[in-house]
């Protein structure tokens, strides 16, 4: 069952209060993109922020995403499940967020970075296609 | 039809050197890596699996790189499971996904050569496909024990009417390394609570010759259990272990310390029952018999359906289920978490040195736990009631 199935009576309050800022750790949690950006620009090393390592509180992690915003890159990957990879308004700053097939978040990262790698092709896959439109170019010349 | 697998002269010269793609290896030589692709699984996809399981590792990002190269190298293992004294929560745990995720994706992986409840073959064929799985393997395979162990006497449980005593210390035999999944195999759990009338005893309290890895939970989150099973394929290794036998990466710290109701603790704000303020506006379940400042687990992280959310987020405090005799002690609601301390004074110690003072709160609940498991300290409905 969905979660938009399940029924609800009367208004349903979440019992923390959104605009606490619980656990202090979203400023400090921006200044770290802050420095990651710049040791981008200076060093050209990329950064991977793990936000499920990080003790956020309900509601702080959508304050953080509202926060960046959304720039104007947008790709969806349907690899084992759906992945988002969202340019932030910071150019650099990506979100990538990976789903599973119920559509769950299981794990979401801030890369500072030109590109996130899991949007190249990978050198395997290359391969596999190349061999792949290899047989493909083959079977239908000898059908012809 | 031309033979896909024989394509491999028409690669373009530096791309026909690359391991895995052409590899004529039966399915038991297969690479993970192998396994995967042949179940049309892409490298994207795969990376996407490793970035998954470095974050429920705990591990820096920069690691998902050499995470995916030595996962895409290592052997399929061989997997034994032997499940004991157990209600079956612990395999319930870990294949109630009802999607493709990343528990199944190493599940899935794995060569799962016994384990009664998921297998089809029952009785002789069976236990033959465990003996079997043993001399092949031997030496090299995982042996996964859930559930405890009766002394007092074999009748308890026993298994083909072998007992559980004497299967363990067979299959025990060939195994490259032992994990205990959950509470009951790592520290004896709800069979070994007073008076423990089967005898129950631990995997680690009977075996000593092997390295053992303790996953406790009742039961342990599902990605903490393909995490260990992970870190083995990856690393070639058990992971670094606390003082009880747990990895640390996922039991390194206490529910305390990564919940994010912490601040209130800090503040002293508490919830005194189920229904006041406190408990409405989200406050610390410290008072109410959270066990969190001496348990230590990964719920805060990475909590349970998926990431939804933890007992102590949905309003309940943490049992401590993942700490040695939890049901001994002295009551889920009761103040066995309860400093003898005044608990603002306490609280404003904290607020001036949180660590220190979280420290010595946890030391002190921790001796109040022991005193109280020796004492026997019975739940009764009027606690439950309170």
């Amino acid at each position: 069952m969905s979660e938009a199935a399940i029924p609800v009576s009367g208004e349903v309050k979440f019992n923390i209060q959104i605009s606490d800022e619980l656990t202090q750790n979203v400023k400090p949690l921006l200044h770290e993109i802050k420095h990651a950006l710049e040791n981008l620009i200076e060093n050209g090393e990329t950064s991977i922020i793990d936000l499920r390592s990080i003790p956020l509180a309900p509601g702080e992690e959508d304050r953080i995403l509202n926060t960046l915003g959304r720039g104007e890159v947008q790709a969806q990957l349907d690899a084992l499940g759906l992945s988002e990879v969202t340019e932030t308004r910071y150019a650099g700053v990506w979100v990538v967020t990976h789903y599973n097939d119920e559509d769950n978040i299981i794990s979401r990262f801030i890369e500072v970075t030109t590109i996130p790698v899991i949007l190249c092709s990978q050198t395997e896959d290359i391969m596999a296609a190349y061999s792949s439109l290899t047989l493909d170019l083959d079977e239908s010349q000898q059908t012809n | 039809m031309t033979d896909r697998k024989n394509n491999k002269d028409k690669l373009p010269a530096g791309l026909d050197q690359h391991e895995g793609i052409h590899s004529e290896s039966g399915p038991f030589e297969k690479t993970l890596g192998e396994t995967l692709r042949s179940q049309g699984i892409s490298r994207r996809s795969f990376l996407k699996f490793c970035a998954a399981t470095a974050s429920m590792m705990a591990m820096s990002p920069a690691m998902i790189p050499k995470i995916a190269h030595a996962l895409e190298s290592a052997r399929r293992p061989s997997v034994i499971w032997l499940s004991f004294q157990e209600c079956t929560g612990c395999t319930e745990s870990l294949t109630r996904a009802h999607a493709s995720t990343i528990e199944s994706l190493i599940f899935d992986s794995i060569s799962l050569d016994y384990h009664h409840t998921l297998q089809a073959a029952a009785g002789h064929a069976a236990e033959e496909a465990r003996e079997a799985a043993m001399e092949e393997n031997f030496g090299k395979y995982l042996l996964v024990v859930d559930g405890s162990i009766p002394l007092g006497n074999p009748g308890y449980s026993t298994i083909a009417g072998i007992s559980n005593y004497d299967m363990l210390m067979e299959t025990a035999k060939g195994a490259a390394a032992i994990i205990a999944v959950g509470t009951c195999a790592t520290y004896g759990g709800i069979p070994h609570a007073d008076p423990n009338p089967t005898g129950a005893v631990s995997v680690g309290d009977i075996i000593k010759d092997k390295p053992i890895i303790n996953v406790p939970g009742c039961p342990p989150i599902p990605v903490v259990i393909t995490g260990v099973l992970t870190h083995f394929l990856t690393f070639g290794t058990i992971p670094e272990l606390d003082h009880i036998g747990r990895p640390k990466v996922f039991y390194g710290q206490s529910i305390h310390d990564r919940c994010y109701r912490r601040p209130f603790y800090d503040k002293g704000l508490f919830a005194e029952t189920f229904d006041d303020e406190g408990a409405r506006k989200g406050w610390c379940l410290y008072k109410l018999g959270c066990k969190g400042p001496t348990t230590y687990n990964a719920c805060a992280t990475t909590k349970w359906n998926n990431g939804t959310s933890f007992p102590i987020e949905s309003g309940h405090p943490c049992l401590g289920c993942s700490e040695p005799d939890f049901w001994d002690g002295g009551g889920f609601y009761k103040s066995i978490s309860m400093p003898t301390e005044n608990i603002t004074k306490t609280a404003i110690y904290t607020a001036a040195g949180a660590a220190a003072a979280g420290v010595a709160l946890g030391a002190m609940n921790r001796s109040k736990k022991n005193s109280a498991a020796a004492a026997h300290s019975k739940t009764t409905i009027d606690d439950l009631e309170k």
